[in-house]
């Protein structure tokens, strides 16, 4: 209830202080598109901490899914890819992610790390991949817009996108026995053990899905940009955990939810939004976006113990 | 030479008074007083939960008693926190050692007082060691000041936390069970060592299980049943069955519901089953027989339960369902082979507290709550609130947390796990601990209930008159070995007891 509220004040704050620029359906269009990235490898996170787990890697992740993607597309199509091999490259994009996220959930499980510990290898290395491919310099794709600039009746494909997986992704953690068993590891991973839960299987499962997430929310960034930077995402792990962590999940497992998580995203846009729209530095914003990342979790604990306290 | 303790005219070095503590409903203590002459061995015996550690706890400052006072050598102590008691010379060796594994014997032994060298927060590495030694030669014990605790025996480790007491300056030691992972030899060792300090007019608590110790080590003897002391002695002159027959002296009453059940045929047969823990366990259970097992803590009998269950690993042995050997590596193979399996712990390996109550009763039954990996939660809440009717669990609601249940009703919420999955064989390990005595009835009711239901049932108790008021049979586990396997109608509290407690001499 508290990261929904705030993100009402905020959006009431900047409405009332720059109505002419804030409050307009190009503004808010823009806002939602720009959190369609790290929104829905923010969905892939969710499930991630609520198991009790961590996923550094997600950033590193995201440079390597576009600049294999967009490598494959120019493989296919030669200097100037179109067509068939953009949709190819597309795919080949989103296949890494899903090889990536596998990888980091064979580590955990298998070799009884710490996801702390394997994604922050994964993190170095998939971020190599990506310098190493050529050479630090981005591959540029001129027709590769649909994705970032797409528009169905009116609404951006991203934001289309986005929605989508949030349903996907809200459905999959309340209605299925994955989603359920994520609750349950990370609530508690030896009672979930003793019930029978498969927590191996479960674990991979959940990882590599937040592979596919931040496969497709690569190619998302790389048509946007019409080119694959291999420093794409650099950091982006902190503002999307950050995210999650406001909208209400736990980092000690066992909780959090899809709605949370949108809400904490859109906050961070938004807050960023309104101090562009206030001419607030893009540095000074760090600041901005720092307090409020431990404000608003301080509040959501304080009325968290008031209401348990309650209970009692 | 002359035991100074067999002078009663010792002085008083610690003295407990009226000590009474309540945790919410359960009265852990009443009014319990313990008298502690200067060099002697106080030994302090009791059934698990009679409340030995809750009072230990409060003279080591980690409780606060509701009433009572402690005085060390006539002056009255409060103690907040654990420090306090350490430097009014109480010192604590519990059972689980408190060592830093990575560090030097001489680094445990000062940690946290090091000696100073000249250099600012720098340490005296030689001093330190030379320390240790002076102070192990004092004591007479035989240990490497510069030895890695890591690389020591468990004898070794008890040695350092001992000199780690020592040099805090502790007059009064306290020790929780200080031979359970000991060797034999280790624990010869141990009691010249305790005689030692003894003989340096160091008083000592001594708490065991193992009452063949005592009556060769104690000066003085309490004992605890219920919270309560019901027995206390100067210069014991005590033996096993007294001693036994005090800590067990409870009558039974109808608490227990009557046993009415006709048996079927051998439902579970567990043949030559060893692990790590245990060794060459085998025993047979019928369809609607309850089987109670015994034994002292780290007997072996949890480990049984989690071999059978596919938590730990088997070493050798099967386990036979209606006459079949089922296959069982982890405990989702036992779920579907019928097997339940409440743990012990129902925080720590039981329930998801934070999750939903109806989450908790589901959780290994999910293939009836919808098919191909999708839920419906409208049949979670019906199947859940039906088996929470069947077992009388007070909820405000199925989607509330199980952290806002009481003990019972949490206890009852894992029973119903268990009942939804139509397990033919139960294994209750503890189920009955920590809970209030109305809960406890509903439970054994349950345990009868289900064995009716023509289910097995292997029924783990650290309480005696439980065992005996529920079960058909009671196994005894001694040292990772089943030693007895006993009718309940031709066994008593006494025999239980002495089976599960005195070590034969063979």
């Amino acid at each position: 209830m508290l990261p929904f509220a705030s993100l009402i004040l905020i959006i009431g704050i900047l409405s009332a202080l720059r109505p002419e620029s804030f409050l307009t359906l190009d503004n808010f269009l823009n806002v939602f598109r720009r959190s369609s990235v790290y929104g829905i490898i923010a969905i892939g996170m969710t499930s991630v901490i609520i198991s009790g787990g961590i996923d550094l890697s997600v950033g590193s992740m995201l440079a390597v899914c576009g600049m294999l993607g967009a490598a494959t597309m120019t493989a296919i199509g030669g200097d100037n890819p179109h067509g068939g091999s953009l949709v190819l490259g597309s795919f080949a994009g989103i296949g890494t992610g899903i090889i990536c996220g596998f990888l980091n959930g064979l580590l955990i499980t298998k070799l009884k790390l710490q996801p702390f510990i394997v994604t922050l290898g994964t993190m170095s290395f998939f971020r190599g991949i990506a310098l190493v491919m050529k050479d630090g310099q981005p591959i540029n794709i001129a027709a590769y817009k649909y994705l970032g600039e797409g528009m169905i009746l009116g609404i951006p494909v991203s934001i289309i996108i986005f929605a989508v997986i949030i349903v996907f992704a809200a459905f999959l953690l309340k209605y299925t026995r994955l989603g359920r068993y994520t609750y349950a590891i990370g609530s508690n991973r030896e009672a979930a053990y003793h019930a029978g839960v498969n927590v191996n299987l479960n674990l991979v499962a959940i990882y590599t899905i937040t592979g596919l997430m931040v496969g497709i929310a690569a190619m998302i960034a790389t048509s946007r940009t019409v080119s694959a930077q291999p420093t794409a995402g650099l950091g982006a792990e902190l503002d999307i955990i950050a995210a999650v962590v406001i909208g209400g999940a736990s980092l000690s497992g066992g909780q959090g939810t899809i709605t949370g998580t949108i809400v904490g995203t859109l906050l961070i846009s938004f807050l960023r939004n309104g101090c562009t729209l206030l001419g607030i530095s893009t540095n000074a914003q760090l600041i901005v976006i720092g307090c409020i990342i431990v404000l608003a979790v301080a509040l959501d604990q304080l009325a968290r113990s008031k209401s348990s306290e309650l209970q009692q | 030479m002359i035991n100074p303790a067999n002078n009663s005219q010792n002085p008083v070095a610690l003295e407990m008074k009226g000590i009474s503590k309540r945790f919410g409903p359960v009265q852990a203590l009443l009014d319990v007083s313990l008298t502690l002459r200067t060099g002697t061995i106080h030994a302090l015996v009791g059934e698990n939960g009679a409340g030995k550690s809750t009072l230990m706890k409060i003279l080591a400052g980690v409780y606060k008693g509701n009433t009572g006072l402690i005085q060390i050598n006539g002056r009255t102590r409060v103690f907040d926190n654990p420090n306090q008691a350490i430097t009014a010379g109480v010192s604590m060796i519990y059972q689980d050692l408190d060592l830093a594994e990575h560090l030097t014997v001489a680094q445990n032994v000062f940690l946290g007082s090091e000696p100073k060298a000249l250099l600012p927060f720098s340490i005296d590495h030689k001093k330190m060691s030379r320390q240790t030694a002076d102070l192990a030669d004092k004591y007479d014990f035989d240990i490497a000041p510069d030895a890695v605790v890591a690389n020591l025996s468990t004898g070794d480790c008890q040695v350092a936390e001992i000199l780690k007491a020592l040099a805090r300056s502790a007059t009064i030691l306290v020790m929780d069970e200080p031979t359970s992972s000991l060797s034999e030899k280790e624990t010869k060792r141990l009691f010249k060592i305790i005689k030692n300090l003894r003989a340096k007019g160091i008083s000592i608590i001594y708490i065991s299980h193992r009452l063949e110790e005592i009556i060769g080590l104690a000066d003085d003897i309490t004992i605890l049943r219920d919270g309560r002391v019901v027995h206390h002695e100067v210069n014991a002159k005590l033996d096993i069955p007294k001693i036994v027959h005090h800590m067990v002296g409870r009558e039974l009453t109808e608490f227990f519901p009557p046993r009415d059940v006709t048996m079927g045929d051998v439902r579970v047969a567990v043949e030559n089953l060893s692990t790590n823990e245990v060794s060459d366990i085998s025993f047979e259970i019928k369809a609607g027989e309850i089987v109670g097992m015994a034994g002292l803590v780290g007997a072996g009998r949890t480990e049984i339960a989690r071999a059978v269950f596919g938590i730990d690993k088997k070493i050798r042995g099967s386990v036979k369902l209606n006459g079949e050997i089922v296959t069982i590596t982890r405990p989702a193979d036992a779920i579907k082979a019928g097997i339940a399996y409440l743990t012990e712990d129902r925080k720590r390996t039981g329930l998801c507290l934070q999750l939903p109550c109806a989450w908790n009763i589901t959780l290994p039954s999910l293939d009836m709550v919808g098919s191909a990996g999708l839920l419906s939660l409208k049949k979670e809440n019906k199947l859940a609130a039906g088996t929470a009717e069947q077992l009388a669990i007070k909820w405000t609601s199925p989607a509330l947390p199980a952290d806002s249940l009481s003990g019972g009703n949490q206890q009852k919420l894992l029973i119903a796990r268990w009942l939804l999955t139509n397990a033919r064989f139960m294994l209750f390990d503890e189920p009955t601990r920590g809970i209030d005595v109305g809960s406890k009835k509903e439970i054994y009711s349950l345990l009868n209930e289900f064995a009716a239901q023509r289910k097995a049932i292997l029924f783990i108790s650290s309480e005696l008159p439980e065992l005996l008021g529920v079960t058909d049979r009671i196994l005894v586990m001694r040292r990772g070995k089943l030693v007895a396997n006993l009718e309940t109608k031709q066994t008593n509290q006494q025999e239980v007891m002495h089976l599960a407690a005195v070590e034969k001499n063979e």
